[in-house]
């Protein structure tokens, strides 16, 4: 294997997963910075709500001690109306709180799912031919998901709590200190069941999903593979294969009825046993007349609202520890690295004509099997050059390697003399058209496929682009022509539709330097016709790459380069390999004459 | 390379990502009785637990009305009195209740959530059940992702059926009643005073309700897009850099990222105002109680623990009339979800076995057609008359334009489809007198895109025998030149294939579907040709694969290569539903008609 020359030695992504969990939360809690006048109202704002919550049993008790025990009626209707007044002030800034802090949650998540599909973007082939993008899309949604959870409201509930934890304790000392330790002691108590409900039942919530995941896979294949399963009467072992998922979400969902019942009335029974505490304890301090009967209501109101509060505390540290599991995911695709970057002093690379030299090129996938050794050719502006050989010979690589979706691993690539490390990858990029065999496009209309990438298009260009496609028939016989959607929430074109759509999206590009795939995917002959001179014209006049499939492309090369093993085992025009080439003559007889 | 006459239409790819769209939920009526009878049929075998759990529902809600009613006895009593041991009494009996009511709750919970997951289990197994039985009809009309929806999110929502609905309805009422029956006997005066807040609240929670579906409905769009636009450019992602174009993709990406942010916002905004709204409603029904049960205990009408009592029974009023007011928008979406599943569960397959349909005897494989017509859709035949008599061994080439009927002809003989007319015939039996999977069994089908399941190679071979010994499976592998790459794989014919065959070739994955098939041993195959070209070393594999599994057996093959079309022993040509033309390949282009032109613009135009 080749070492590379300091520039590119490995091509595993440095990835930084030693990350502790302290140090992932506080990096979410960073990207709260920007939003910091906001959060920091919004804590100040929840200690005034807790004021006021406080506030709210000390009147009831007034109402009840000077109001109506002691038949007061203007103190009943004064402090009725402060009751009211109270609440009406509580809601607001109640409010208030709940949106600043979705604001800011949200702006948070919004900045970090902007971050990640940057850094995605810039990560080269190799990050993502080793990630998937099923794990890479759960990392944006749902993983960012629990981290908005953590910057919002869990976080703004464990201080909210807390404090109005501590508040309401001063409250109850100062009415009486012995009831409020004793009543006061059963909070712990239901933090603490609630915490273990937390902790058991999220795991258990998200094996259930996984697990329906499961059975959606079995069943999608047995939708999918419905004819095969029917042609080879398998009905009986699919149901066999689907009940055992099933068998199992059913396992982990009485898993989770378990869990709950052991739970949640034992939650329901703690808070009221604060009720017989008071009723008990404060029944005797109000005989003995160390409490007044408002009091003993007051008590019972401020526990009444500590409860919930409380329970959904528990429930949130177990929250805690998942949310930083996903930061820390979510931080093992920020801090990756790119393979492939622009040298700190790039330089555009001016228009070019189209003269590609590898030299001494040597290529290897995660520094593993070497795929090209030492590989030397040239093409010269206007060529087209044929590449054939077998599964694995190092065709795709050659491709990949000119607009540097990977760079090598030894030797040099020039376009016009340049080293294509020393440029830009948008100026390189920007003067090389693909037309792969998997054509993707995007769910936009049809013009906005064709203008892929392209600033300023004029709707003439498109059509003519489209026209020398042979696309522009297919497009207008669609009742919206170019403006039809296609994709996911529009029509559905057939693999060689999508494949003319490519070329004409490469045309309209104008590249001097174009790599292509001439496979054609399930097309009928016409169609495969209509590709074939659709590909001729783009490549009329450009430095052309193409992976070869017919004997129709290898005749029109200008030059055919026989790959194998890495190294060009023949090359030359196909009249001549023919004549001299024994390689070339043994694929020829296989495979193109047909 | 490169010859085939004609293609079969391809079949779209992914409606995975249109799931979404047909999720969305259609509403329904909110009760439909017909759906509440169907899903009760799946609560029957578990009426015992559900009857138990109602009784213990019935005790948890009278203990839970009990509390505050102690309470008051506690304080116009022993209180009062100043009695300590009357007060120890009343508390210990306050404490037995609480230990009741936490037996009962548990007893209730588990009964009604057990009975509930199991329901859904149950559900899932009975659809996917029918959906084996169900034709290829069914599955050729509808969209996988669809289905998917129907099996897995439709059944979920029905959870919400029985929970929401079922507990909710009957537990709330039960505690809403017992609270105004409570109310009304400790005094009715205040009882009818405090409850004139009742329209408010359902009023509050419905405008809620009403304004909350709708933005949220819009912030669950706005996230689907949000996942769906980057799924695409995550899928993308080589084009996207190929074309240089991240920036203008990534400004796209933020408007979607934004809209999401804010219409989470937006929503979440509203149970912002709701919350303190009820909160609000609630301490003024607070002060209506403390207001007038003050007057009354001044005039002495009324005792200060009633009045308290009525405080308690106030706080615990809200939530089931909140609940029940929300109830009706729950219950319109799981009642929709209930019909799609219970439709789904009463289609009835066009293909089934008669009554009386006896297993199909061992084949040598003759396959007759008489005077087959067959037709999709009413009114729109496909197949006029085809007759064809094909002896046991015979290699036939299907070969026409588009839409021609190849794939009809191909269905008709292994059922997935009944004629509309004539008879199609095996052995001389006509093939709707004996049991689809008996004629199955001895058929095998090489599709154009192989189905590729999850689980090892040998899993994917042994499909159509699960009980085959690994040697066969080896030898399986081996005629069908699986081993040619498999055994360059780690772990060989074991190894496990990544989702959708990430790791196979597309030519591997048409090896493997041919392994299946000789494994299979069928003596009728079917075989739909791949269009698709892989690269040539593969392509010589699969040629060499196909020769050695047709040999012996009746073959029909949807031909699209000219090496098959020429090997086989009869060429059918079809065009528009007609057999046209039958004979060998010398024979047909001696006769100079639709076979010859088709040859020659095919296969001049692809060389030359």
């Amino acid at each position: 294997m080749q070492k590379a020359s300091g520039r590119t030695a490995s091509v595993r992504q440095s990835t930084s997963d030693s990350q502790s969990p302290r140090s992932s939360l506080w990096r979410s809690f960073l990207f709260l910075k920007k939003y910091r006048n906001i959060a920091f109202s919004v804590y100040l704002l929840a200690l005034v709500v807790n004021v006021l919550s406080i506030l709210i049993p000390q009147t009831i008790r007034w109402i009840i001690d000077a109001g109506i025990i002691r038949q007061d009626m203007s103190i009943l209707l004064w402090s009725l109306a402060g009751l009211i007044g109270l609440t009406v002030l509580k809601g607001a800034f109640d409010f208030v709180l709940g949106r600043w802090t979705e604001v800011a949650s949200q702006g948070v998540a919004y900045d970090v799912r902007n971050a990640i599909y940057d850094k995605l973007s810039s990560l080269s082939f190799s990050y993502h031919d080793q990630a998937q993008t099923g794990q890479l899309l759960a990392r944006s949604i749902s993983d960012v998901e629990r981290i908005r959870f953590l910057t919002g409201r869990a976080i703004l509930r464990l201080f909210q709590t807390s404090s109005l934890m501590l508040f309401t304790f001063f409250a109850l000392l100062l009415m009486n200190p012995l009831l409020a330790t004793l009543s006061m002691l059963l909070m712990p108590l239901l933090a603490y069941v609630a915490w273990r409900f937390g902790r058991l039942f999220r795991p258990l919530s998200l094996d259930l999903q996984h697990q329906l995941a499961e059975m959606t896979t079995v069943l999608e294949q047995n939708l999918r593979g419905a004819k095969i399963v029917k042609a080879f009467a398998q009905e009986d072992a699919e149901i066999g294969r689907f009940e055992r998922q099933n068998q199992k979400w059913f396992d982990l969902a009485r898993q989770q009825v378990i869990v709950q019942t052991q739970h949640i009335p034992l939650l329901d029974f703690i808070a009221s046993l604060s009720t017989v505490v008071i009723i008990w304890l404060g029944g005797r301090l109000v005989i003995e007349n160390q409490l007044t009967i408002g009091e003993l209501v007051a008590f019972t109101t401020y526990l009444g609202q500590l409860i919930s509060p409380v329970r959904r505390l528990g429930m949130i540290i177990p929250a805690l520890a998942m949310a930083s599991a996903s930061g820390e995911r979510i931080y093992t695709i920020l801090d990756a690295q790119s393979e492939v970057n622009d040298a700190p002093d790039a330089i555009q690379l001016p228009a070019i004509e189209g003269n590609v030299r590898f030299e001494n090129v040597s290529f290897s996938y995660f520094n593993q099997r070497s795929v090209l050794d030492k590989l030397n050719f040239e093409a010269s502006a206007g060529e087209v050059v044929a590449l054939l050989g077998e599964t694995g010979s190092g065709k795709s690589t050659v491709i990949n390697l000119i607009p540097r979706f990977y760079d090598v691993s030894g030797g040099r690539i020039r376009v016009d003399g340049y080293d294509i490390r020393d440029v830009t990858l948008n100026s390189l990029r920007d003067q090389i058209g693909i037309v792969l065999q998997e054509t993707v496009l995007f769910a936009a209309t049809i013009r906005e496929n064709i203008a892929f990438g392209l600033e300023t298009v004029t709707d003439a260009e498109v059509i003519e682009a489209a026209k020398a496609a042979q696309a522009h028939d297919f497009i207008m016989a669609m009742p919206q022509g170019y403006d039809t959607d296609v994709g996911e929430r529009g029509v559905t074109l057939s693999g060689g539709q999508k494949q003319r759509i490519a070329i004409a999206r490469a045309l309209l590009k104008d590249p001097r330097i174009l790599l292509l795939d001439d496979a054609t995917s399930s097309v009928d002959t016409e169609t495969e016709h209509l590709i074939q001179v659709a590909l001729e014209r783009l490549m009329r006049g450009r430095t052309s790459f193409i992976i070869a499939q017919r004997l129709s492309t290898v005749r029109m090369a200008d030059k055919v380069l026989v790959l194998q093993d890495g190294r060009v085992g023949a090359a030359g025009t196909h009249a001549e390999l023919l004549r001299k080439s024994g390689l070339y003559a043994e694929i020829y007889d296989r495979n193109l004459r047909n | 390379m490169g010859f085939s006459i004609g293609t079969t239409g391809i079949r779209s790819g992914g409606p995975r990502g249109t799931l979404e769209q047909y999720a969305d939920k259609v509403e329904g009526r909110s009760f439909n009785l017909r759906v509440l009878w169907h899903l009760l049929v799946f609560i029957r075998p578990y009426a015992p637990r559900m009857i138990a759990a109602l009784l213990a529902m019935l005790t948890a809600s009278a203990l839970t009305l009990l509390v505050p009613f102690l309470v008051k006895v506690a304080i116009d009593g022993p209180i009062a009195d100043a009695d300590i041991s009357a007060l120890n009494e009343i508390v210990l009996v306050m404490l037995l209740a609480l230990i009741g009511l936490y037996l009962a709750s548990s007893t209730q919970r588990f009964l009604l959530s057990w009975v509930g997951q199991k329901v859904l289990a149950d559900l899932r197994g009975a659809l996917f059940r029918h959906l084996q039985i169900l034709p290829l009809a069914y599955h050729d009309n509808h969209i996988v992702g669809v289905t998917i929806s129907r099996v897995i999110s439709d059944v979920g929502v029905i959870n919400q059926l029985l929970s929401q609905g079922l507990i909710t309805l009957t537990g709330d009422s039960l505690m809403l009643a017992g609270i105004i029956i409570v109310m009304l006997s400790l005094d009715a005066q205040l009882a009818l005073v405090t409850f004139s807040i009742i329209p408010l609240i359902i009023l509050a929670t419905v405008v809620f309700a009403r304004r909350a579906k709708r933005a949220f409905r819009k912030s669950r769009a706005r996230n689907a897009h949000l996942i769906g636009d980057l799924a695409e450019n995550l899928s993308g992602i080589r084009v996207i850099q190929a074309f240089a174009n991240e920036e203008s993709t990534a400004s796209k990406f933020d408007e979607v990222n934004q809209a999401n942010r804010d219409a989470h916002i937006e929503a979440i905004s509203l149970s912002f105002v709701f919350i303190p709204t009820v909160e609000f409603l609630s301490i003024v029904a607070t002060a209506i109680v403390l207001l007038f049960g003050g007057i009354s205990v001044a005039s002495g009408t009324l005792t200060l623990g009633t009045v308290i009592a009525f405080l308690a029974y106030v706080n615990r009023f809200f939530l089931p009339v909140q609940e029940l007011s929300q109830l009706y928008a729950t219950m319109q979406t799981a009642m929709a979800g209930g019909e799609r599943v219970i439709n789904l569960l009463q289609t009835e397959p066009d293909v089934s076995d008669k009554p009386d349909a006896q297993d199909m005897p061992a084949v040598s494989g003759r396959v007759e057609f008489r005077d087959v017509e067959f037709g999709y859709r009413e009114g729109l035949p496909v197949l006029h008359r085809i007759n064809l008599d094909i002896a046991p061994g015979t290699t036939v080439a299907l070969v026409g334009p588009t839409g021609a009927g190849k794939t009809s002809i191909a269905n008709l003989i292994a059922r997935f489809y009944d004629v509309s007319g004539g008879s199609l015939r095996i052995d001389g039996i006509d093939v709707r007198d004996v049991a689809q999977r008996s004629l199955r069994g001895q058929m095998a089908l090489v599709s154009q895109d192989p189905v590729i399941f999850s689980g090892t190679i040998a899993d994917n071979i042994r499909f159509g025998r699960p009980s085959s010994s690994s040697e066969d499976v080896r030898a399986a592998a081996e005629m069908a030149n699986v081993d040619d790459f498999a055994d360059e794989l780690p772990d060989g014919l074991d190894t496990e294939i990544l989702e959708d065959g990430a790791n196979l070739s597309l030519g591997q994955r048409q090896l493997i579907a041919i392994a299946r098939a000789v494994l299979a041993d069928p003596r009728i195959l079917i075989m739909d040709e791949a269009t698709s070209s892989v690269d040539m070393l593969t392509e010589s594999l699969i040629q060499d694969a196909l020769g050695k599994l047709v040999a012996g057996r009746t073959a029909f093959v949807i031909a699209h290569r000219l090496s098959t079309i020429v090997n086989a022993d009869v060429i059918c040509v079809i065009n528009d539903g007609d057999l046209c033309e039958m004979g060998r390949h010398a024979e047909l282009l001696a006769r100079d008609g639709l076979y010859a032109a088709l040859y020659r613009q095919q296969f001049v135009e692809a060389v030359a």
